[in-house]
């Protein structure tokens, strides 16, 4: 394998379109610094002059884990966005140095789970080419920032987040004073009024509001997260101004980094020290540490918001009309194109085009799994359809922002003939799942055959519409990868007597109203879930009232009919 | 003796560190040396401090905070702060806020678990004195100050943040 060569010069690296933050030479530096630091350090190790636990933070802040298989390399998408030279550059990457497959996650992150780790200086090398890396995906420290996948286009934004989240992304690369946290912490900014970003279960959600006077800033939440105590976060700052976003955020982590407990990891995330510190006095030691920065030299300028706000300008839209006649008659014409019209696509700010989701999740295939001829020809399908950039979801998966209305049917087409058409969006086969026992050496259990298990017993599309909007996640233990807290149905793995077994929870939601979800009663064998998915939903559609979605029908009658009715013939 | 690079270069260590469980005693037995003394000691021994030949500096360790000894820092030519291990990221923040809010202008030291690819990252937050762990090898370690070209964040040895420079 070659060692590819980093290009420094940022003119070499514009796209041709593209609403995407485009590198200079200091980024550029930065990131070619970064891979020249991270090989020396592998062979450092290799030569035995690392020891195992001096390298083990290094390379998890470079995204290596090492698990139950092989090493496994997870790589930063930045607020999820990845353009067509990018997809190819991954595809390339999951043929030449992985089995041919990439790993959409549920943090709009991707990963590989074979690389060699000598090979791996390589792969940042090939990735920084194309302006990517895996710094801080991994670690106890300030991850990848996420937001709503459909910022941009969404009609009922309030301002796009990206931006703001490339900012943070800045702030928080290679930050030296918030390297070494008690644990890893995660951002997540929603700029929507439909959050899709599970941004109050974050260690710092951020959302953009608009104050009294009309003015627009930040309203900033803190101890939000999943994992073994899930929680809601509260808030911190009611409104901060646009200037003081990077102070406001240092002063949060100062404290945390500063009083976090260190002594009991499962006791190290933020949502603990607020919890045990009290919000109150919480938020009087941020006001101490913001006193002391804000209107410092960290403040923002409005030059810098501007600046970071250019890269994400509207592409060439053409002036088009809602609702085309060629969309019409095929909506007409083929029953199928017209479910997944209904089912993954969405409202589009702009009039005339629509925003696609492409489903990741074909029943058999291992949700968010992509292989390198899929990114190939998302690749094209981009470049052909959208601008040359699609986003990453937090369900995984991938969503074609810009598409005319007029060539929906045509992408369809297309994304028939390679087995990306599935129309299950928000569907209860759209099921959101982490590696689990199959790949992943924390697990209790294996989650992906449950996910699968589940996706063959509802093989119906009608039956599946007729449920309509019902999330399912599953986490193959108590880390919560899967995020099954939030599910509408959550899943979790859990070992009992050596056994895999796995307990359901109902009516979690990471949506406005977000909930956690209350466990239903004793954990079921394997081969019990989808016949537990099943009588679960029966118990639905029995007890719903017109238009009424799973959640609500939980919300209103609550979590004891379903018990009954699980557990009715349980021996 | 454990290696010392302090402002870019490798030095010989004329300072002694005391550990917390030592005595005043030690003064009367070894007149004449300056000590880096925990701050319980600092607190506790003052009588047998003032009476003492040598020189006094002050270690703190990660879980205390220095704004503790606010009033008193500016007395001290040198403060060091301990990483018990070098995953504990404590001590950024107490040297960071030793430099930025109390304006301490003497010597930052790290000592304890001290490596070569946590010294960039330190000497950002204002340390400008390294006391390495005994099997680091000096050399190898100085090249660690030039890991990177240049940084995002404004911190203590560049004050403005790279959009402020770009
Ligand atoms: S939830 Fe557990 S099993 Fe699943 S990926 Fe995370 S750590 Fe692994």
């Amino acid at each position: 394998m070659n060692t590819p060569g980093i290009v420094y010069n940022a003119s070499l690296c514009l796209y041709v379109n593209g609403t995407m933050y485009s590198y200079d030479n200091y980024d550029h530096q930065m990131l070619s610094d970064r891979v020249a630091q991270f090989r020396g350090q592998t062979e450092r190790y290799l030569d035995g002059k690392l020891s195992d636990a001096e390298f083990l933070p290094l390379r998890l802040q470079n995204g290596l884990y090492v698990q139950r298989m092989a090493p496994m390399l997870r790589i930063a998408v930045p607020y999820g966005m990845l353009s067509s030279r990018q997809l190819r550059q991954l595809a390339m990457i999951a043929r030449d140095y992985d089995k041919g497959y990439a790993h959409f996650t549920t943090r709009q992150n991707v990963q590989f789970n074979w690389p060699e780790l000598e090979e791996v200086p390589d792969i940042l090398a090939h990735l920084a080419d194309v302006e990517m890396h895996a710094i801080q995906t991994s670690g106890n420290c300030i991850r990848n920032t996420t937001t709503d996948q459909f910022a941009g286009v969404s009609p009922d934004e309030i301002e796009d987040a990206r931006p703001y989240c490339e900012i943070i992304r800045q702030w928080s690369t290679f930050h030296p004073e918030f390297a070494f946290l008690p644990r890893k912490f995660k951002i997540a900014v929603c700029g929507t009024k439909e959050d899709q970003a599970a941004t109050q279960v974050h260690d710092i959600g951020i959302y953009i509001v608009q104050n009294a006077e009309g003015e627009t800033g930040f309203r900033i939440l803190a101890g939000g997260g999943l994992g073994r105590t899930p929680v809601i976060g509260q808030e911190v700052f009611p409104f901060v101004a646009k200037v003081d976003l990077l102070t406001a955020l240092e002063a949060i982590m100062r404290v945390y980094n500063r009083e976090g407990r260190r002594d009991n990891k499962y006791k190290a995330r933020i949502k603990i020290l607020v919890r045990e510190t009290g919000l109150e006095a919480f938020r009087e030691k941020v006001m101490h540490e913001w006193e002391l920065i804000k209107d410092g030299p960290q403040t923002l300028t409005e030059e810098e918001i501007e600046r970071c706000k250019a890269f994400f300008v509207d592409p060439d839209y053409q002036t088009l009309e809602d609702n085309p006649t060629v969309l019409q008659s095929a909506l007409s014409s083929n029953a199928l194109f017209a479910s997944w019209y209904e089912q993954n696509v969405k409202a589009h700010k702009k009039s005339g085009y629509s925003i696609v989701t492409v489903s990741m999740k074909a029943t058999g295939v291992a949700p968010g799994d992509v292989t390198d001829q899929q990114l190939d020809y998302l690749a094209e399908l981009a470049e052909q359809y959208s601008f040359g950039e699609v986003r990453v979801t937090h369900h995984q998966n991938v969503v074609l922002a810009d598409v005319r209305q007029d060539q929906l049917f045509e992408l369809w087409e297309k994304l028939r003939s390679k087995a990306l058409s599935s129309h299950n969006l928000d569907l209860l086969t759209d099921i959101i799942c982490c590696p689990g026992g199959d790949f992943c050496a924390l697990a209790n259990a294996k989650s992906i055959p449950i996910a699968e298990s589940i996706q063959r017993k509802f093989a119906d599309f009608k039956e599946l519409q007729s449920i309509g909007d019902l999330r399912i996640n599953i986490s193959g233990c108590m880390n919560a990868c899967g995020h099954h807290h939030v599910g509408n149905i959550g899943i979790l793995g859990v070992d009992k007597k050596g056994e895999e077994f796995y307990q359901v929870s109902l009516g979690g939601s990471s949506r406005n109203e977000a909930s956690l979800g209350k466990i239903i009663g004793p954990a079921f064998a394997q081969d019990e879930i989808p016949l537990v998915i099943e009588k679960l939903v029966a118990v639905y559609k029995d007890k719903r009232t017109d238009g009424e979605k799973f959640i609500d029908t939980y919300n209103r009658i609550g979590i004891d009919p379903f018990k009954e009715v699980v557990y009715a013939n349980a021996d | 003796m454990p290696t010392l690079i302090k402002d870019g270069k490798v030095e010989r260590n004329d300072w002694t560190l005391l550990k917390t469980a030592t005595g005043p005693e030690i003064l009367s037995a070894v007149p004449g040396k300056n000590f880096i003394v925990p701050l319980q000691f600092w607190r506790n021994y003052q009588a047998e401090i003032s009476e003492y030949s040598g020189e006094f500096a002050l270690w703190l360790d990660s879980h205390e905070n220095v704004n503790d000894i606010a009033e008193e820092v500016h007395s001290f030519p040198l403060i060091a702060l301990n990483f018990p291990a070098f995953a504990d990221g404590r001590s950024y923040t107490n040297a960071r806020e030793l430099r930025e809010r109390l304006g301490y202008q003497g010597e930052i030291r790290a000592i304890g678990d001290v490596l070569r690819d946590q010294l960039y990252l330190m000497s950002r937050c204002g340390f400008n004195a390294f006391e390495l762990r005994h099997d680091q090898d000096a050399d190898v370690c100085l090249a660690a100050f030039e890991d990177f070209h240049t940084n995002y964040q404004g911190t203590v040895v560049e004050p403005l943040p790279l959009f402020r420079r770009r």
